[in-house]
């Protein structure tokens, strides 16, 4: 695996990324969006602190904007037009292409989370602990948001990874205690919402800021299964051509 | 293994039994043939014929079934590692980020290799210098194909596959891309081309394998596939009205053997041999006839492929 290569590769995917603005309305737009719009309006009111209870749910809105929509539907689309099927037969490896993946990914995320933290301060956050934590939760969810993007993209029709990466976003964005606290679900909902991968992560991501020694176990555990298994089943099922 | 120095250097392309099925369907069926290096090789064929099963066999895409294939002397599948860096690939669909810029995509291929060619300059050879900041989703059908073939070449590859490297494209760039296999030949590059188009395996190719429901037809030089078939003629063109039994007399043929197929156009059933042109100049000049065109056909690499291929219809 040339270093080279893989640098190269992961530039220009990130110039891709850049370049594509419906992939930077929902890695940017949609996260600092509902950041402004739900600490301004009161739905949050009975919060103690709307913006610190907002910023961590954003966090783990943004890796799973990266991670899962952007990743899976530019990595659907090279599919669909045979690119990886054409980079097969270069000396760029699987493993170089997949570690520029993740490059592209990780960049994408720390401006993510620079501008996110930026506009939560501005709106009158302030975080003291668990930063390391944090980190190292996001890291853990976006192995899940990716192997999920990456499974779809491997295994859907461009045009179906689409529209099922953009669904499962919005999905997960109603049930992932991002926008509003995952308690005014109904119940049914709010099991439901547990064992997928967006609250797991949320949740656990606000609780190391509020209290770095607070880590929910139930939380945490569901969000490394998530980790490991999705993208298990990405190698399991991805198809290299369309 | 030792090497003797005194053995013929390996094939560029061996082919053995080869056999790939889809499902029912057997795209490949038990095809064996040796490219050589440094030769221009076409593989011919109908649709579905197999052609396109065997190249990305050959490139390493699928792994035979049955039978066993060597590129550059390796295994594509095992040995991939070693061999991807000596080869270059045209596929059929692009396979080019239509987000991305030809000049980005040369230098990104480039970074791939250890010695790759210069980006501008291959860009410069295929004619699209002009092109070189338009987005690739916005480049003509040809104009793809042209930047497809320059990141087949990016990494100086001694092998070249080019899958139906001419389709779409106009005749101008298509005469470009022609010139510039003629130079990767000249260079001692092999390149092994699948083709629909009669007039540029002939033109180009060195030696053409014809290939129909994925068993090798035929494989020969262009000449030779072509002299294969009988069917010679001769054709002049002179005042109508000739006395065609006394021209064949004259000219030591069968009546039947001259035919006056429009008014003043002659067809000889014979190919054009220097004392049959003779005897037909002698002919005219007793005659005082003018002779205003005088030519010898002989079969088509069409023709040739159509009889070979085409009793399915």
């Amino acid at each position: 695996m040339k270093l080279r290569a893989v640098l190269s590769q992961a530039r220009v995917e990130l110039r891709l990324t850049v370049r594509r603005g419906e992939s930077l309305l929902v890695t940017v737009g949609i996260p600092v969006g509902i950041l402004v719009f739900f600490s301004k309006i009161d739905t949050l009111s009975d919060v103690a602190d709307p913006v610190a209870f907002l910023v961590p749910g954003i966090l783990a809105l943004a890796v799973m904007s990266t991670a899962m929509v952007s990743l899976g539907i530019a990595t659907g689309y090279e599919r669909h037009y045979g690119v990886l099927k054409r980079l097969g037969s270069t000396p760029l490896s699987r493993a170089g292409l997949l570690s520029a993946k993740t490059l592209n990914v990780l960049a994408i995320e720390a401006a993510q989370v620079f501008l996110i933290v930026v506009i939560g301060v501005a709106l009158g956050w302030s975080f003291t602990a668990g930063i390391l934590p944090a980190v190292g939760l996001l890291l853990l969810g976006t192995l899940a948001f990716a192997g999920l993007g990456m499974l779809l993209a491997g295994t859907l029709r461009a045009e179906a990874n689409l529209a099922v990466a953009n669904g499962l976003f919005l999905v997960l964005l109603f049930l992932g205690g991002i926008a509003y606290p995952l308690d005014r679900l109904p119940g049914v909902l709010q099991a439901v919402a547990k064992v997928l991968p967006a609250a797991p992560l949320a949740e656990t991501v606000r609780a190391v800021l509020d209290h770095p020694a607070h880590l929910p176990g139930g939380y945490l555990a569901a969000l490394i299964a998530w980790a490991v298994l999705a993208p298990l089943a990405a190698v399991a099922w991805f198809r290299w051509e369309e | 293994m030792s090497r003797d120095v005194t053995a013929p250097p390996v094939p560029a392309i061996e082919v053995d039994g080869l056999v790939q099925r889809y499902g029912p369907t057997t795209a490949v069926d038990g095809l064996s043939l040796e490219v050589r290096r440094g030769e221009v090789f076409g593989l011919l064929g109908p649709n579905g014929a197999g052609k396109t099963t065997t190249v990305e066999t050959l490139e390493g895409y699928r792994t035979p079934q049955e039978g066993h294939v060597r590129v550059l002397g390796l295994d594509p599948v095992a040995e991939g590692v070693a061999l991807r860096p000596r080869i270059g690939v045209m596929l059929q669909e692009g396979g080019i980020y239509p987000g991305v810029r030809p000049l980005e995509a040369l230098e990104l291929f480039a970074s791939y290799y250890d010695d790759p060619d210069d980006p501008e300059r291959l860009l410069d050879l295929v004619g699209l210098d002009g092109a070189r900041r338009t987005l690739v989703r916005r480049l003509s059908g040809g104009q793809r194909q042209r930047l497809s073939l320059a990141l087949a070449l990016i990494g100086r590859p001694e092998l070249v596959f080019l899958d139906e490297p001419t389709a779409g494209m106009d005749p101008h760039a298509r005469s470009t891309t022609w010139r510039l296999v003629r130079g990767l030949r000249d260079e001692g590059v092999t390149v092994v081309l699948t083709t629909h188009a009669m007039d540029e395996a002939e033109h180009l190719c060195d030696r053409i394998a014809i290939i129909d429901r994925g068993r090798l037809v035929t494989l020969g030089t262009p000449a030779e596939l072509t002299r294969a078939g009988a069917g010679d003629e001769t054709r002049f063109t002179a005042p109508p009205g000739i006395d065609r039994s006394e021209l064949a007399g004259r000219l030591h043929l069968s009546a039947g053997a001259v035919r006056e197929e429009r008014p003043g156009e002659y067809v000889l059933a014979v190919a054009a041999r220097p004392d049959l042109i003779v005897d037909l100049a002698v002919y005219l000049r007793d005659h005082d006839l003018p002779l205003t065109e005088l030519r010898t056909t002989r079969h088509t690499l069409e023709e040739v492929f159509l009889r070979l291929t085409g009793d399915r219809a």
